[in-house]
């Protein structure tokens, strides 16, 4: 059996997918990126060999995306995760239209075709707004771990607005907010509210055709994910490898990218094997 | 330089020419306009967009642009203690780029290693399109206690220039003369101004040339990489003989490299319209950004600034002198209605066979920013355009964000890519390695 590979350098977590000669995922591995990106990404792809107890040379093509993927030394080419999302997306909702990741640092709308191509995306710009630091920031005032608060924020009211759009700033309106007495789960809910209104502003821009898919890290958390619903008057799409999404995009484009180039030396593999 | 089409490598004569005088030029420019007080000669501040130099000049008044001092600090790294003096003396930080480093300039002497920039005889406050320019030639006149004088050109509402708004730019023009010739105490020399217009008139013929010649593929030029750096002359030279020999050893520069095949990449693979004024702190981080892609600007807004001859064909007349400074004055790039400028950017991208445009909006300059947002929602949702919109400044290094930008240029050209090369073939193709860009590339400006 022969693999290959996408590993997702972002600015939080290292995303790691292993694919097999069937375009089936064969495996996962998740690790912090912290302050050596290098040492992250090697650091993610060891990981999912020893899970997945596959051999590095039956790896025959790895593709690196994400702000680190120049950082995939060991990987054969590199493409953006707005690329990767998308492809991501596709293979996991074949039927996606329109993509919103939510990650550390970055919020994009992408827009796709049937085959997973893009077609127009938007960023969140010069700051980290409305993104996965923002509610890191909200969490770290709260007292809470980034986890829990999704699911606080479900108990909450309506009733509270939160105004700021910087990352530092939204902790003073936060702790105001705390010093009126307000409570915990309707300040958070107020917090998820203000991100997905500026993320389907950023949607907008792009269109916002059906199948509607949620990918990034902040797509596990369900309170926002119930925010993006509600605002968007409409369903996404969200899978247990949401967060996993660029990493599978990237491992797809390495599995059509080894077929191109490697087609013989696969057949010749097939023939060894027997089969 | 770098041949496309694998011929021989031939022997070159005026590569390099129109660099090397342009540095050779602006540094005599920049050393006449430092002499000028110790001279005793006049000095005029203009605008760069629509400006009345060539009236200027017929007066003796050496012209000085502090946009264009402004980004030569900005060129030469040298911007952020500038723009940091100004918000120590309380302009915010939403304030434009270009009026925060000459405030901070001269607020700190006024010296930097291009020039000492000479104190306003007179201010001349063409500010076309600009109303902050306004604020920032009244902070100037209380300053220096200087005279100023305000050059009001109407905003172009309409496809076309009516009359009445020449005529009433002329009006002011007479005011202005009366006002030169007070400051100087020199009398109004027409056919000093005609001469003056009839150089003007050729520098512009020749850049116009020199714009046309990226409608060829591959182009032999950057219309905007190397045409903001080019075009220098032709406002801060317009209307003299050395502006004229200029433009014809880039003329010559160019026509060689049609000769031989060349271009600013090894291949061009992509042609771009660009919009907006570059950054110029960053100015080799983002033209690498393109280069490693293969990306050529065929047409840019921004390289208009100083006149958009190459779509009008208007040019200064000596037969028409005011009249046609007039004109000039009121049809400048950031005084064109949004529907005018859109329509410009469409017409760049059909008669300059472009795959995509790339609006580069930035935070300083409301006169550029207002509509691009607009203009890429409809290019790319209606008109099916390839358009890329971001943002950073013109100046101000602290809005730039090198892995940010490099993310979205990399994911426009990856899907430019498909659309143009893989989808046609509908074949995969292995992407090279990007690291650092696709094949040896040339850095041709600072």
């Amino acid at each position: 059996m022969y693999y290959v590979a996408g590993v997702d350098v972002g600015s939080t977590q290292t995303k790691a997918v292993l694919m097999d000669e069937n375009r089936r995922i064969a495996g996962r591995a998740l690790t912090h990126t912290g302050a050596n990106v290098v040492k992250a990404a090697e650091r993610a792809f060891d990981l999912l060999l020893e899970e997945t107890g596959v051999q590095r040379s039956d790896v025959i093509y790895i593709v690196g995306t994400g702000y680190g993927r120049y950082k995939v030394t060991f990987g054969d080419t590199q493409i953006t995760e707005i690329l990767c999302h998308a492809r991501g997306a596709n293979f996991v909702f074949p039927g996606t239209r329109t993509v919103i990741d939510i990650g550390g640092q970055d919020t994009k709308g992408i827009k796709i075709d049937s085959r997973g191509e893009v077609l127009d995306f938007a960023m969140n710009d010069k700051c980290a707004a409305g993104t996965g630091r923002f509610l890191e920031a909200a969490a770290a005032t709260m007292g809470l771990s980034l986890a829990e608060i999704g699911e606080v924020s479900l108990r909450g009211q309506d009733g509270i607005h939160i105004t700021n759009v910087c990352t530092v700033f939204v902790e003073s309106e936060i702790l105001s907010h705390l010093a009126w007495g307000r409570k915990r789960e309707d300040i958070l809910r107020a917090v998820h509210y203000s991100i997905a209104r500026r993320s389907v502003s950023l949607l907008r821009r792009v269109g916002l055709d059906a199948e509607i898919t949620f990918t990034g890290g902040v797509s596990r958390n369900q309170g926002m994910v119930a925010a993006l619903q509600d605002v968007l008057g409409m369903p996404v799409n969200v899978s247990d490898d949401s967060h996993y999404m660029g990493a599978i995009g990237a491992a797809v484009f390495a599995y059509e990218r080894a077929g191109t180039l490697s087609e013989r030396a696969l057949a010749a593999a097939d023939w060894q094997e027997g089969r | 330089m770098d041949s496309q089409d694998g011929k021989a490598t031939p022997e070159l004569k005026h590569q390099g020419a129109g660099r090397w005088l342009q540095k050779e030029m602006m540094s005599d420019y920049y050393r006449a306009l430092s002499e000028a007080p110790e001279k005793g000669e006049p000095v005029a501040y203009l605008f760069i967009s629509g400006n009345v130099g060539e009236l200027m000049r017929a007066f003796g008044f050496h012209v000085c642009f502090p946009e264009v001092n402004a980004l030569q600090c900005g060129i030469k790294h040298i911007s952020p203690q500038y723009l940091l003096r100004s918000e120590d003396a309380g302009y915010s930080a939403d304030v434009c780029g270009y009026v925060k480093n000459d405030i901070g300039l001269l607020l700190s002497g006024n010296k930097t290693p291009f020039a000492h920039v000479p104190p306003p005889s007179l201010l001349v406050c063409n500010y076309a399109g600009c109303t902050t320019y306004i604020k920032w030639w009244e902070a100037l006149a209380e300053y220096y206690g200087c005279p100023i004088f305000v050059l009001d050109s109407p905003y172009n509402r309409l496809e076309h220039i009516r009359r009445e708004d020449i005529d009433y730019v002329v009006g002011q023009l007479k005011e202005l003369i009366a006002v030169c010739e007070q400051v100087t105490g020199r009398r109004f020399d027409i056919d000093r101004l005609r001469e003056t217009l009839a150089l003007a008139r050729q520098a512009e013929e020749l850049w116009v040339k020199i714009l046309h010649a990226c409608k060829h593929s591959p182009s032999p030029l950057d219309a905007y990489f190397e045409a903001v750096f080019l075009m220098a002359p032709i406002y801060t030279l317009r209307g003299t003989p050395q502006s004229v020999q200029y433009f014809q050893a880039v003329l010559q520069e160019i026509e060689e490299r049609l000769a031989y095949g060349l271009g600013p990449v090894p291949q061009e693979r992509f042609r771009i319209v660009m919009e907006g004024p570059p950054p110029w702190p960053k100015f080799r981080t983002f033209w690498e950004m393109f280069k490693g892609w293969g990306a050529v600007t065929v047409a840019s807004t921004y390289s208009k600034v100083g006149g958009l001859w190459d779509v009008t064909g208007r040019y200064h007349d000596p037969d028409h002198p005011l009249e046609s400074i007039a004109e000039y004055t009121l049809n400048c790039y950031v005084n064109w209605s949004l529907p005018r400028r859109r329509q410009l950017l469409l017409d760049y991208a059909r008669d300059y066979s472009a795959d995509g445009i790339v609006i580069h909006s930035v935070k300083s300059c409301r006169s550029f920013a207002a509509g691009e947002a607009d203009f890429r929602e409809e290019f790319s949702k209606e008109l099916d355009i390839p358009t890329l919109l971001i943002e950073s400044d013109l100046i101000d290094p602290r809005y730039f964000s090198d892995a940010q930008m490099k993310n979205r240029i990399d994911a426009f050209f990856e899907s430019l890519e498909h659309r143009k090369y893989v989808a046609a073939r509908a074949a995969s193709l292995p992407s090279p390695n990007r690291e650092g860009g696709g094949g040896e590339v040339q850095i041709r400006a600072d």
